[in-house]
């Protein structure tokens, strides 16, 4: 695509002469200044980090910071996870999300479904984020797939798609799946919707690979945000989880990832893990030190625990506040539509429902920059600019339709 | 619950260093010695952070930055400033800008995203040719990105030396157009480099059978405490019209290990040649792990571009350096105190962290055994894992289990 801002990392809103241009396209979190936020956890704790002279920087292990691992698992399956007290579950620190995606990729492509069976259906949600594709691709499978997922006639979840598509999926395809806070449309399944879709899963022998990028930021709690990875656990489902801390740490650039894996028993996590380490060992051979001794520290000690919970549920409050804000502006404006689905969905992003023309005019004549899927970031609204974006989208849709 | 979907993932193989690692943990023996370590180490046998680490750090604590991503292709700083290090800031190269580097996950990283970028654009050959022997992880690494392994002559075991014949021989047969990859200085696991005027030769030979070069440079000023000799030879094929790809990594350098430093450097034809290459490098990079770390990048940055840094840098580097030279020479020293027969020149003729002892697995595990000496079945030491502490006590030993 042929966007500016495709390379959507890093550059923070830019005010050119006496226009203001306001990025809706990063994937980072803002705060009400429309600025950067360090979650005030993280710089006590890279203080502490800072001050500790014991502290050297030795190679981690090949699977990573072992007090990371297990936490960062912990924190996605809970507390009193069955699965972890029965010893079947593993985590593998990887960089960032994206590095657990690919380190589950590239260990499926060589042991799942036979060996080396590079033809394996992999089903990626439609819209999904574009990198899931790469990512498959780049591991060696020669067969990725859509799955209905987002209605644009209903600004909705096209279950009915969604689960067609499992009942007539191959036996044992891969399906990508978005723990909570879907990247773009930040439409969820219901809790209903996901036990539906488990039943289908379990019954084709479909095998769950989750995306949790989002864990806590969604609806500002981590239990109810690992709900289906959970659930599919409690079915007795084996699946992968990647975790990625960027979002809900605010770590983006100390890449920061845990690869989660939920065997049947100790023993086969054991043999996979011990090949997911020849894996890592040619892509990155060990994974770097910095973010994992942050979210380590954080974890494993209740008051930092305690304060971390607290800076997620700043952040996904405000992403709360503004959606209804937002929301009440366009219905206030009289808006043609319906904006419900502002509300209704959740997490970073929202698929407006804006079409081509009415985004090319808020890039063109607003500044406004969002994706051309109509995909807006919600972390760039600001009690400042919710007026002017409301209007601004008033105007798209009333000019365009 | 039913039947695992892994049921017949078999166990993977533990890792031979690591190994050597656990055993000596393992070990009660308060004389016990690891010697397969790769990290350096003090005189004290513990690991060193380097003062001038240590300042760059506390600079980037009290500026309290922010966390936002980096760009795909890194620090463009740090970038620029590992280029410079590596080819020299004067170099024509530099200047024209017609090369790109890019941030990488340290050395592995590096050669993996090269690797990869090969496999997917050097559409002349799928054959590397690495020095016979070399880094264990060389081959898995380029294996995975979908290329074909071979090797050239390399370390003569008869004289624990570079076997310039039989390389120059095996790389004036290689089929024109394959890749070559060499190690830039500080060879791993033998610590035998070549000499500049062989260099030379390697470079005429390369260029005559017009290969395509991939250095590894992992122990700039590390080798010989001088970063300008020790990247002579990537500057002299450049030189020579060689367009090369170069991995760089500060793991050892600056002592970054666990922040996962390094660099993937591209010599193009120009500047618009390099930007094409660039493009194809994030491409590459994004569905591996989409942007690099910035924390140790940062620390490099800092130390490359501060002059006073830089010195202290410099300095600290030159004494790492040096402590692994002193090792040698007291070891060798050691052994002729022992009453040993055997030549031993080879210990101080190697150069870097790793020295190809020349002892034969039995030996190897003698020393184990018997004086719980811990090193790999290659009869390869780590120099870093020697201290005056325990030089007299490896010299025994060695003397004890070859006389």
């Amino acid at each position: 695509d042929s966007i500016p801002f495709r390379e959507q990392y890093g550059s923070p809103p830019v005010s050119v002469g006496c226009k203001m241009t306001l990025l809706f396209s990063l994937a980072a979190y803002r705060t009400d200044e429309g600025q950067p936020w360090v979650l005030p956890v993280v710089k006590k704790v890279e203080q502490k980090i800072a001050n500790d002279a014991s502290l050297n920087h030795e190679y981690l292990p090949i699977l990573g910071l072992p007090e990371f691992r297990a936490n960062a698992s912990r924190i996605v399956l809970g507390e009193d996870s069955r699965a972890i007290k029965e010893n079947r579950v593993g985590g593998v620190q990887c960089l960032g999300g994206t590095g657990g995606l690919r380190i589950g990729a590239e260990f499926l492509r060589r042991w799942y479904n036979g060996t080396n069976n590079t033809a394996t259906p992999v089903y990626i949600s439609s819209p999904s984020w574009e990198n899931h594709n790469s990512v498959f691709v780049n591991a060696g499978f020669k067969d990725i797939r859509a799955y209905r997922y987002w209605d644009a006639a209903k600004r909705g979840l096209d279950l009915e798609g969604l689960l067609e598509d499992m009942e007539s999926a191959p036996e044992f395809s891969i399906f990508v799946l978005h723990a909570c806070a879907h990247n773009p449309t930040g439409t969820d399944p219901t809790l209903e919707q996901w036990k539906q879709i488990a039943a289908v899963m379990k019954r084709r022998f479909l095998f769950p690979f989750f995306d949790s990028a989002y864990q806590g930021f969604a609806s500002g709690c981590l239990d109810r945000d690992a709900w289906a990875v959970r659930y599919f656990v409690s079915e007795g489902f084996e699946l992968f989880c990647a975790q990625s801390f960027s979002k809900n740490f605010g770590l983006y650039n100390e890449r920061v990832g845990n690869l989660s894996v939920v065997g049947k028993d100790a023993d086969n996590v054991q043999r996979v893990l011990s090949q997911m380490e020849k894996i890592v060992r040619t892509i990155w051979s060990n994974p770097p030190s910095q973010g994992a001794r942050i979210v380590a520290t954080t974890l494993t000690c209740p008051q930092l625990f305690a304060e971390w919970k607290d800076n997620v549920k700043t952040m996904a409050d405000r992403v709360l506040l503004m959606r209804s804000e937002l929301r009440a502006r366009l219905q206030a404006l009289g808006t043609p539509g319906t904006w419900n689905h502002i509300t209704e969905q959740i997490g970073m992003f929202s698929f407006t429902g804006l079409n081509p023309k009415q985004v090319e005019y808020m890039i063109k004549e607003k500044h406004i920059y969002l994706m051309a899927s109509g995909r807006i970031n919600m972390c760039g609204l600001t009690t400042k600019n919710l007026d002017y974006v409301a209007s601004s989208i008033h105007e798209a849709v009333t000019k365009f339709q | 619950l039913g039947l695992s979907w892994w049921s017949h993932v078999e166990m993977g193989p533990p890792d031979p260093i690591l190994g050597v690692t656990e055993a000596y943990k393992r070990d009660t023996n308060a004389k016990k010695m690891n010697l397969g370590v790769g990290a350096y180490r003090d005189d004290n046998g513990k690991p060193y952070v380097l003062n001038s680490i240590r300042k760059a750090e506390a600079q980037i604590a009290a500026k309290k930055m922010d966390k936002e991503y980096l760009p795909i292709a890194g620090l463009a700083e740090f970038n620029k400033a590992s280029a410079e290090l590596a080819l020299g800031d004067t170099n024509e190269v530099i200047k024209s800008g017609r090369y790109v580097t890019v941030q990488t996950i340290s050395g592995t990283g590096s050669l993996r995203v090269g690797a990869s970028f090969l496999q997917r654009f050097f559409k002349y050959s799928r054959d590397v040719y690495l020095p016979k022997p070399s880094w264990g992880n060389h081959t898995p690494i380029f294996r995975d990105a979908g290329m074909q392994l071979h090797a050239y002559r390399y370390y003569d075991p008869k004289t624990c030396g570079f076997d310039f014949a039989g390389a120059l021989d095996d790389i004036s047969k290689i089929p024109e157009q394959s890749v070559i990859l060499f190690h830039a200085c500080a060879h791993n696991p033998t610590g035998v480099d070549p000499r500049p005027e062989q260099w030379k030769e390697l470079a005429a030979v390369v260029k005559k059978r017009n290969l395509f070069a991939f250095f590894d440079m992992a122990y700039q000023g590390f080798a010989s405490g001088d970063i300008n000799r020790d990247s002579w030879a990537v500057r002299h094929f450049i030189e020579q019209g060689i367009n090369v790809v170069l991995s760089q990594s500060y793991a050892k350098n600056m002592g970054l290990y666990g922040e996962r430093v390094g660099a993937f450097s591209v010599i193009c034809k120009d500047v618009d040649e390099a930007k094409r290459v660039e493009s194809q490098l994030k491409i590459l990079i994004r569905p591996m792990y989409s942007n690099p770390p910035i924390n140790g990048a940062r620390i490099a940055t800092i130390i490359l571009t501060s002059p006073d840094l830089r010195k202290e840098w410099l300095e600290e580097v030159k004494g790492m350096a040096d402590r692994i030279i002193d090792m040698r020479n007291q070891l060798v020293a050691n052994l002729k105190k022992e009453g040993s027969s055997h030549n031993w020149q080879h210990i101080t003729d190697q150069i870097g962290m790793f020295c190809y002892t020349g002892l034969k697995p039995e030996q190897v595990e003698r020393l184990t055994k018997e004086f719980s000496i811990y090193m790999t079945k290659d009869g390869r030491i780590s120099v870093a894992g020697v201290t005056s502490g325990n030089v007299g006590y490896l010299a025994r030993a060695i003397h004890q289990v070859s006389k």
